[in-house]
């Protein structure tokens, strides 16, 4: 298999399924499979899945049920930065639906779609738990809260100089 | 002000740390407990605090944990509940976020009074920062002997363990939060057996909302009686409730259930008003799946009383002129907001975390969003109201679990009391379109001069 | 077996004494009729089935002789056990009716509604539930769903538009294979059966799943679009297969086997072989063994005669009697109104004439020469 982890996501993968009794490894497949799709390009593959079975000594199928159950496992090549922007009520009445328009016109994309240089995906979400905080999207790891269009411009600027530094 | 037992410390600079905490007089609890008390008398100090579960069903905690089976040699396990999904909702988020230590403080009390020597923090996935946190506080619980094998020299070992989901509003659900523990689908269980008997790799599991487990520390501290002196009847405590929508002031507030819901709203120490000085609309009170109520019977019930931020008193007048406590989660609605579009993403939203394994749910969330996507959308006709009705009520009560409830009710409430506003939508197809039903069939109950 | 705690039950005003942990649809089947509630995912051979489509909900209107308060919700009787003194209602409560008309509307709702189309026409658990439990016409007006289609290879078809879910197949494979290879994929309303990948289903046992899908969701590929299953004639039969009981069911036109099934009970599920296992039956001997002589028959399978399949199957040789009431007898002496009279009208519908004695498919010029013949 080409697909490996390489030493340090293998440490922690251990640390992961260390957590659970012997024989219980199976428990460790949603954090395994967040470790999977951060190491492995920001989705999850076939292989990428298969590999996971492989290691959690489960059948394929298992991993596949799991993968495509949970809306935070992407199945589809994204973008560096996925724009996760909530829509529903609580966001909605604070005005998520400007933002969604507005991000849509900057980025040129729809949603589910990705820009074409490869820089941002826009994906609409439900319910991240930051009500109060609202209009508010996910960016990695980052809740970006309090959303307003001078914000998305500075947060969309902010992701192309961190792209070109790299470059 | 009122009494803060869980939020109290919030402010203290660097008390997410375990030195400040402890400095703060964190874990001195966590001691008396192992040390000074049984297991017994733990259980027994939390039934008589009357707690009741802080994740939306209001189950008596004390109750919860007495249920759990003691089978010779089969290991029990504490899971918290950290799956705060429910639109409206992110206090335990709060509480995670900035006082993790209160969290694996009471997380420790509760698996020494269950005997789990396992816990498991089951936090949803889009949380990420917050788990880190968590993990960094179990590290520091670790290496200062409030966590791992024989803590303070009692014999009892604990570890915590934090477990990421991955994006599932239903692994909430106990049953279904357990199923996703264990690697699968978070499809949730047909009960019985209870998770007290069957539940985390069929051993005796207890599951509680990390605001109950918090909640351990202060009545362990002062005593379940004088915990349940604190607010009124059986909505004994403090609770905490994460307010939203158009208010001036959102965040979490921690209240003491005697408050009424008029001062929560409009006092500057809660929500501040109404933002952009507009009127009060329609208030969900309890996290987005408790019925909508429209201004008049949020402030009053339907006898004219004055309604209070506790249990008993959101529920008054039943689903027909009441609400429900639910998780706390507080939505307003000011007077530019349209019920029905609101109804929509809401039923969206379940219709989107919707399991599918049972059919009333997956079947009837989806055509509901579709009717209400239809009026909305300037296309319904007086009819669809009725079959909107008629879904919603075959739904309710008959799924495995009570999403299906959950996405019933906010449906049966809007057209409870919105009937007028989704009829206007249907007549008015045009200016539907372009402009609003506002405060039209009924004068806002408070006067806000201008 | 003398020693088992026995707990009284009533169903429908009807009172049965069960085991203890009979659950209630089990005791309901033991009264029978249309005490039985109907059920679409529950499968009593298939461990953990059940509890999922809702169709045997039942209202609980005493919970037991020790705490006879009535249970507040309906409950699935397929995963509800009984106490002793329970009282339940199946037909008889309003609200079960009520429910189960609305859960067969959702479990239509994205339908297709191909049964011409469809080969487990006949034999559908839905088309049953729906004609019994259901209402004549549906209120859904908007797209029904449609699924990418899979190929599961070259023994089973998948059709995912009928599928509703019950998991049996899922069950089955988990069961009765080493490796499932197929399973519930994606959430909600867009939840499948899929393999993820194409792949094909072939374990020796896999094929099990057709029997036990209640729709035309999996069907059997080698049968596929031959014949519908009321022209065949079922006819038990066995072989000594190496790998399965080898105890069947042929379906038959003439001397052609068209397919072959394991053999199911009335309520539809796989028979018990005599050795009290459930009669699981091998790919070979469904998908391989076409030829008569691949088996010894035993005879005509006797198949419930309000069964479209029973249609002019069986009269005169399995011991059934032909009603001899007439409509008019029945009907207060009324002649039903009749819009035209087939009979008149065509040969081939001849009350005389016993369709199961036609042999092969014929048309109103070839049928009295096929009848004439047999």
């Amino acid at each position: 298999m080409s697909l490996q982890f390489n030493n340090e996501q293998m440490t922690e993968f251990k640390r992961l399924v260390a957590r659970y009794p012997e024989g219980k490894q199976k428990s460790a497949l949603l954090p395994v499979l967040h470790l999977a799709q951060d190491s492995f390009g920001g989705w999850l593959t076939t292989e990428a899945m298969d590999y996971v079975s492989v290691l959690l000594n489960i059948e394929p199928i298992e991993v596949y049920e799991v993968a495509t159950f949970y809306s935070m496992y992407n199945l589809k090549p994204v973008g560096k930065f996925v724009f996760e922007v909530c829509q529903t009520g609580p966001c909605m009445i604070s005005g998520s639906e400007n933002i969604i328009t507005y991000i849509q016109q900057q980025l040129g994309i729809k949603p589910g779609e990705t820009t074409q240089d490869g820089i941002f995906t826009l994906k609409l979400v439900e319910c991240l738990g930051a009500c109060g905080y609202a209009p508010m999207m996910q960016v990695g790891k980052i809740y970006r809260e309090h959303l307003t269009k001078e914000k998305v411009d500075a947060i969309i600027a902010e992701y192309r100089m961190q792209v070109a530094a790299k470059n | 002000m009122g009494v803060k037992l869980l939020l109290e410390k919030a402010n203290v600079p660097g008390i997410r740390t375990y030195d400040v905490y402890r400095r703060e007089g964190g874990y001195a609890t966590a001691e008396k407990a192992l040390k000074e008390m049984t297991i017994e008398s733990i259980v027994e100090e939390v039934k008589k605090s009357g707690l009741r579960g802080r994740g939306g069903a209001g189950f008596p905690a004390g109750m919860k944990w007495s249920f759990i089976a003691k089978p010779e040699g089969v290991p029990r396990h504490l899971v918290c509940n950290a799956d705060e999904s429910e639109p409206g909702t992110f206090k335990d988020r709060y509480l995670m976020e900035f006082l993790p230590h209160l969290l694996l403080e009471g997380l420790l009390i509760s698996s020494f009074a269950l005997g789990s020597n396992d816990t498991y923090i089951y936090i949803r996935g889009e949380y990420a920062w917050v788990a880190d946190i968590l993990e960094e506080a179990i590290v520091e619980a670790t290496k200062n002997g409030w966590l791992g094998k024989n803590i303070l020299g009692t014999g009892f070992d604990c570890m915590i363990h934090v477990h990421r989901g991955a994006g599932a509003y239903i692994c909430g659900e106990e049953t279904a939060l357990i199923e996703s523990l264990e690697g699968k689908r978070g499809n949730p269980r047909i009960k019985p057996p209870f998770p007290a008997i069957q539940g985390l790799w069929m051993r005796p599991t207890v599951v509680n909302n990390v605001e109950t487990l918090a909640a351990v520390v202060p009545i362990i501290k002062m005593g379940g009686d004088e915990y349940a002196k604190i607010g009124v009847g059986r909505s004994t405590g403090t609770k905490l409730i994460s307010a939203c929508g158009n208010i001036n002031k959102p965040g979490v507030y921690e209240i003491d259930m005697t408050i009424s819901v008029e001062d929560f709203i409009y006092s500057d120490e809660y929500c501040g008003g109404i933002a952009n000085g507009k009127k009060l609309k329609a208030c969900i009170p309890g996290g987005s799946s408790v019925p909508i109520l429209p201004a008049n019977l949020l402030l009053k019930t339907a006898k004219g009383e004055t309604r209070y931020m506790n249990y008993e008193s959101l529920s008054d007048g039943g689903f027909a002129t009441g609400s429900m406590m639910g998780s706390g989660g507080f939505i307003i609605l000011d007077e530019d907001q349209c019920i029905v579009k609101n109804t929509l993403t809401l039923a969206r939203f379940y219709r989107h975390e919707s399991c599918g394994q049972c059919s009333p749910c997956r079947e009837g969330t989806g055509w509901m969003e579709k009717i209400l996507q239809k009026i909305e959308s300037g296309k319904g006709e007086v009819s669809d109201i009725d079959l909107l009705w008629d879904i919603q009520r075959k739904i309710e009560g008959n799924t495995i679990c009570p999403l299906g409830d959950a996405a019933a009710w906010p449906v049966a409430a809007a057209i409870r009391h919105f009937r007028d506003e989704f009829e206007w939508h249907i007549h008015n197809r045009e200016l539907s379109q372009t402009s609003n039903f506002g405060l039209q069939h009924y004068a806002d109950p408070i006067h806000v001069p201008a | 077996m003398s020693e088992q705690t026995l707990f009284k039950v009533t169903v429908d005003n009807i009172t049965i004494e069960v085991p203890a942990g009979t659950t209630i649809l089990q005791a309901a089947r033991q009264i029978g009729g249309a005490v039985a509630p109907p059920a679409m995912c529950y499968y009593s051979k298939l461990q953990g089935s059940g509890g999922k489509c809702r169709t045997c909900l039942v209202e609980v209107s005493k919970g037991s002789e020790k705490d006879p308060r009535p249970m507040p919700k309906l409950v699935a009787s397929c995963r509800t056990t009984v106490m002793d003194g329970m009282e339940v209602k199946n037909i008889t409560s309003e609200k079960v009716v009520d429910a189960r008309a609305g859960i067969v509307e959702f479990l239509l709702l994205n339908h297709p509604l191909d049964c011409p189309i469809c080969d487990q026409a006949g034999e559908c658990h839905l088309q049953d539930l729906s004609f019994e439990h259901g209402k004549s016409s549906t209120r859904y007006e908007f797209q029904r769903r449609t699924f990418k289609k899979h190929d599961l290879g070259k023994h089973i078809q998948l059709h995912m538009t009928r599928c509703i879910l019950c998991y049996r197949c899922v069950f089955t494979a988990d069961q009765l294979t080493n490796k499932r290879a197929h399973g519930i994929l994606d959430r909600g309303d867009h939840a499948e059966i899929a393999t993820h990948i194409e792949k094909s289903l072939d374990n020796e046992f896999i094929g099990n799943v057709i029997d036990v899908c209640p729709v035309g969701a999996l069907t059997d590929k080698t049968f596929r679009f031959k014949n519908r299953v009321w022209f065949l004639k079922p006819m038990d039969a066995h072989r000594d297969c190496p790998t399965c009981s080898g105890r069947v069911t042929l379906w038959n036109r003439g001397d052609e086997v068209y397919r072959v099934t394991a053999r199911k009970d009335e309520w539809g599920e796989i028979e018990d072989t005599p050795d009290g296992k459930p009669g699981w039956i091998c790919n070979t001997c469904r998908f391989d063994k076409k030829q008569t002589t691949d088996w010894v028959v035993e005879g005509p399978r006797e198949i419930s005669r309000h069964s479209v399949i029973a249609q002019g199957h069986y009269a005169g040789n399995i011991g059934t009697t032909k009603p001899t009431e007439t409509f008019a007898a029945i009907n207060d002496g009324r002649s039903p109104h009749l819009l035209m009279d087939i009979h008149s009208e065509s040969e081939v519908n001849q009350p005389n004439l016993h369709l199961g004695e036609n042999e092969g498919p014929s048309n109103g010029v070839t049928f009295n020469n096929n009848i004439k013949n047999a």
